[in-house]
């Protein structure tokens, strides 16, 4: 069991890592915990947490720009956020629940550091795309920081962004400062029934492709949609493929019409108000359709589009799966057995010929060591991948081997 | 304002130029270089034209394979690169040296490929801006980021500097709207970094090479997302008796959880030029203009605007006037986008580009007429207002030393006020040559490190689009060549 150390502020956490590094000691960085059952399991003798830096620091609602220490949980500047009617427009995903980590428990900065975003993101962007700036100090002791708080800042390299999906092994960030948005005054989703995968998705990117602005585009297979919890779909024996409108009431009416209009040959739709489409869309931000079990293991693949049932049909040649599809194909979530390489090879080819990459969100700790992870690189970027985690780690003590074996 | 320093040429570098040319020809053939000095003096600056270095050597390859043996051969002989797209760099980010080559993009400009499905494009680096949305608006759909140099700046160039545009307070900037890249290490590495998928594979390089200023590499090809384009659009224009008054209007609206497509503001001097050049109908008897525009269909413009006018009456507006059809709409954007170079036939001037926070509009503006007013200069101002990115143009005259001198001076004042104000120095055209000395009232010496660093991965030796961005002196060991030396170093 390593020691747990737990900074109560920026500086003390500066000079905690001054220390670890004089003694080259290797750290594995932490928030709440919400992620400690995903990625690799890191090789460190000291638990780092970020729990103690807490708080909001700057919240301007009439610019739509919030600042946070980055052990403030997501659910606090959620809570913030909404009793000033503004929320964080790309649904960050919280994967504690699916991966058997506690609920609730995501940090801000675990928001960025792994950049998982959710169904909004097709219209709203990244959570790195929505990120402003960063304080954080890296595997030198060095406190830096990146970008600002202003909508529009191109001086010099963009390290913060850099810094989304590095899962801590670059530096850890002790700020982070990002756009916030509007909520919007109605949502209203379609939800069309009975579409095989390649329909569904065709469904989902002709919606995507009218100026409508859909905020939302999800289809989910039969085997998958029987667990879903909104009412509407109780007993549900067909897939479900969702499409979500959101913008000012006088407008949502018209939009609708239209949308309908452009899915004709999909079918009638099933029409869910505000209040419905808010369960609904909350149940794939917490993924509560892939929930936890130790007899299956979860997949995340991105590809494009066009790509995503052939990639389904493909693995489910090999073993039985339940997927769900978000970002209008985009972005697959796919439950396989688990087996000794949760599927690794047969996941892993199917991805390849077509294009695109896959992580493996749950696994045994076990399988989570033996099997790649993150998606292997091409030996040119492992070679940039690996200079850029020596230029700001240059030791190699921040979470060592959490997203490849080697560094 | 000749006062930013630019490093001596290498004497060395040049007398080796006939051995450099014979290796040259050898590798990609003598059609693609460019020797005589009339053809290299075309190249001897960008849109920041105060400053003029003739380059020894242009290259103009016409594919990948071509520029990664150019900049392998630049690498084994100990050259240095100038990337450059269309050269419109507003801040000299493609400024050459004497002793630099050149290495030009523009002949690499096709469309590989359209998927409309997956709203995609695969093109050449050297495409112009404007041609990706031309190619792709009759199945509608639009390239977003649209600098106003977008009829000619190329695509590499806008991923070198991370642009904007009057309509990225809806669909972002460059590097929201760019998945993926093909780039050529200094090495002759060819890279394929991001892809055409919306996540990123393992570390987001790609965060790192959008807005690098060809720090880091050569892009050649790139993958960017297509918008559908809005069923329509409509602007208005709000003229105010104040600049505060419009500035105030600004984070009104915003407040009220309305995001237009874009928010511009003029001030008075640049509403009377820009209404010479381009005849849009802006009032004249006012102090301050908005632009606002909103998308959507017939009925949502017509709410929107009204609710925009709402907010507008608050403040006591002069003039509020809807666009009354495609013809005049086309012309309010005209004059607006045409407004640096209207300004520019009646006088030379400095285009500033600071960002600051929304709150701090009003006071900035009343700042900067200070510090133009002390200086005894002139300013009109010209930017995009909903996101606070400032372009107040100094004007001044070129042929009068001192007066450059003293444009300068507040340029960079007005600068410093946009990071004390919280802001940042530069919100959408690079830091290049220009701002590249003021990067230490930003950062600290530990937040450049880190970015050069970065740099160091990606170009060990420091040979791409030397003495730029980063405060020449900060710099010097790196620039010395010495493959060995690190940030650290210096």
């Amino acid at each position: 069991m390593s020691e747990l150390w737990r900074p109560a502020a920026e500086w003390e956490l500066q000079s905690m890592i001054a220390k670890l590094v004089r003694e080259k000691r290797g750290i594995e960085v932490v928030g709440h915990g919400a992620l400690r059952n995903t990625g690799r399991v890191a090789k460190s003798d000291v638990v780092l947490t970020t729990s103690g830096l807490k708080g909001i620091t700057l919240y301007e609602p009439t610019e739509l720009v919030m600042s946070a220490r980055a052990g403030t949980p997501l659910y606090e500047i959620e809570a913030v956020l909404a009793a000033r009617g503004q929320m964080l427009a790309f649904e960050p995903v919280d994967l504690g629940p699916a991966t058997g980590a506690p609920g609730g428990a995501l940090s801000i900065g675990g928001v960025f550091a792994t950049n998982f975003s959710g169904s909004r993101r097709i219209s709203a962007g990244s959570a790195r795309d929505n990120l402003l700036g960063v304080r954080a100090i890296n595997g030198r002791a060095e406190l830096f920081k990146s970008g600002g708080r202003v909508m529009k800042n191109v001086t010099g390299i963009d390290v913060a962004r850099g810094l989304t999906g590095s899962w801590g092994t670059l530096a850890i960030m002790t700020e982070v400062t990002f756009k916030v948005a509007p909520i919007p005054q109605t949502t209203q989703t379609l939800a069309f029934t009975g579409l095989p995968d390649d329909l569904a998705i065709e469904a989902l990117n002709v919606a995507m492709n009218t100026p409508l602005e859909v905020s939302g585009a999800v289809h989910v297979p039969r085997n998958c949609a029987v667990r879903l919890r909104t009412p509407k779909f109780k007993g549900i024996d067909q897939s479900l493929t969702l499409l979500r409108l959101e913008t000012f009431s006088a407008a949502i009416d018209e939009r609708k019409a239209k949308l309908k209009a452009a899915l004709k040959v999909y079918g009638k739709p099933i029409e869910l108000d505000s209040e419905e489409s808010f369960g609904l869309w909350s149940e794939f931000r917490s993924l509560s359709i892939m929930p936890f079990s130790t007899d299956t293991s979860l997949w995340r693949i991105s590809t494009l589009p066009t790509k995503a049932a052939e990639i389904v049909l493909a693995i489910q040649k090999f073993m039985p799966s339940v997927a769900f599809y978000d970002w209008s194909g985009g972005m697959i979530w796919l439950e396989v057995p688990a087996a000794a390489d949760a599927g690794a090879a047969d996941v892993r080819r199917a991805v390849a010929v077509r294009g695109g990459h896959a992580t493996l969100i749950r696994a045994e700790p076990e399988v989570r060591s033996n099997v790649d992870v993150f998606e292997p690189l091409k030996p040119e970027i492992e070679r940039l991948t690996r200079g850029i985690k020596s230029a700001f780690d240059p030791s190699g003590l921040f979470n060592r081997g959490r997203m490849y074996a080697n560094f | 304002m000749p006062h930013i320093e630019l490093p001596e040429p290498d004497a060395g570098v040049i007398r080796r130029l006939p051995i450099l040319i014979e290796g040259l020809k050898a590798r990609v053939g003598k059609d693609l270089l460019i020797l005589d000095e009339e053809g290299r003096r075309a190249y001897e600056t960008d849109a920041f034209t105060s400053y003029r270095r003739v380059p020894m050597l242009v290259v103009l390859p016409r594919t990948t394979d071509e520029v990664s043996k150019i900049l392998k051969f630049c690498h084994e002989n100990d050259v240095k690169v100038i990337p450059r797209g269309a050269g419109t760099s507003l801040c000299g980010g493609s400024l050459p040296t004497e002793d630099s080559i050149v290495l030009c993009v523009s002949k690499m400009n096709r469309v590989i490929e359209i998927d409309y499905t997956n709203r995609i494009a695969r093109v050449e680096a050297g495409i112009t801006n404007l041609q990706i949305t031309a190619q792709v608006s009759k199945a509608g759909f639009f390239y977003a980021p649209d600098p106003s140099s977008q009829l000619a700046c190329s695509l590499a160039g806008n991923i070198a500097m991370n642009s904007g545009g009057a309509h990225c307070l809806k669909y972002g900037v460059t590097t929201h709207n760019v998945l993926g890249v093909k780039m050529v290490l200094i090495d002759g590495t060819i890279t394929e970094i991001g892809g055409s998928s919306l996540e990123r594979n393992g570390y987001d390089l790609l965060s790192y090479v959008i807005g690098s200023e060809g720090q880091l590499g050569v892009i050649t090809e790139a993958t960017v997302k297509l918008v559908p384009s809005p069923e329509g659009a409509r602007p208005m224009m709000i003229g105010f008796r104040s600049p505060e008054a419009a500035g105030s209007c600004v984070s009104a609206i915003i407040a009220a959880g309305i995001i237009p497509v874009a928010i511009e503001y003029m001030d008075h001097a640049a509403i009377e030029v820009c209404e010479a050049f381009a005849g849009a109908g802006y009032p004249l008897d006012v102090e301050a203009l908005l632009i606002v525009e909103v998308e959507g269909s017939e009925s949502e413009i017509g709410i929107l605007l009204g609710r925009v006018a709402e907010i507008a009456a608050r403040f006591d507006p002069k003039t509020v006037k809807i666009s009354a059809d495609p013809d005049q709409s086309a012309r309010i954007w005209a004059g607006r986008k045409a407004a640096f170079g209207a300004i520019g036939r009646i006088s030379d001037y400095l285009c500033m580009d600071g960002t600051i926070p929304l709150a701090q509009l009003p006071h900035a503006l009343t700042r900067i007429s200070q510090l133009c007013a002390e200086h005894d200069l002139k300013v009109a101002n010209i930017f995009h207002a909903g996101d606070g990115n400032l372009h107040p143009l100094i004007l001044y005259d070129a042929n009068s030393p001192e007066e450059a001198e003293r444009a300068e001076i507040v340029g960079e004042a007005i600068l410093r006020l946009c990071v004390e104000l919280g802001g940042c120095l530069t919100g959408e055209h690079g830091v290049g040559i220009e701002k590249r000395e003021l990067m230490s009232t930003q950062f600290s010496d530990t937040d450049l490190m880190v970015q050069m660093r970065i740099k160091s991965v990606f170009d060990p030796t420091w040979r791409l689009n030397q003495a730029k961005v980063f405060p020449l002196a900060i710099t010097h060991v790196m620039r010395a060549g010495n493959a060995a030396s690190t940030p650290e170093a210096a």
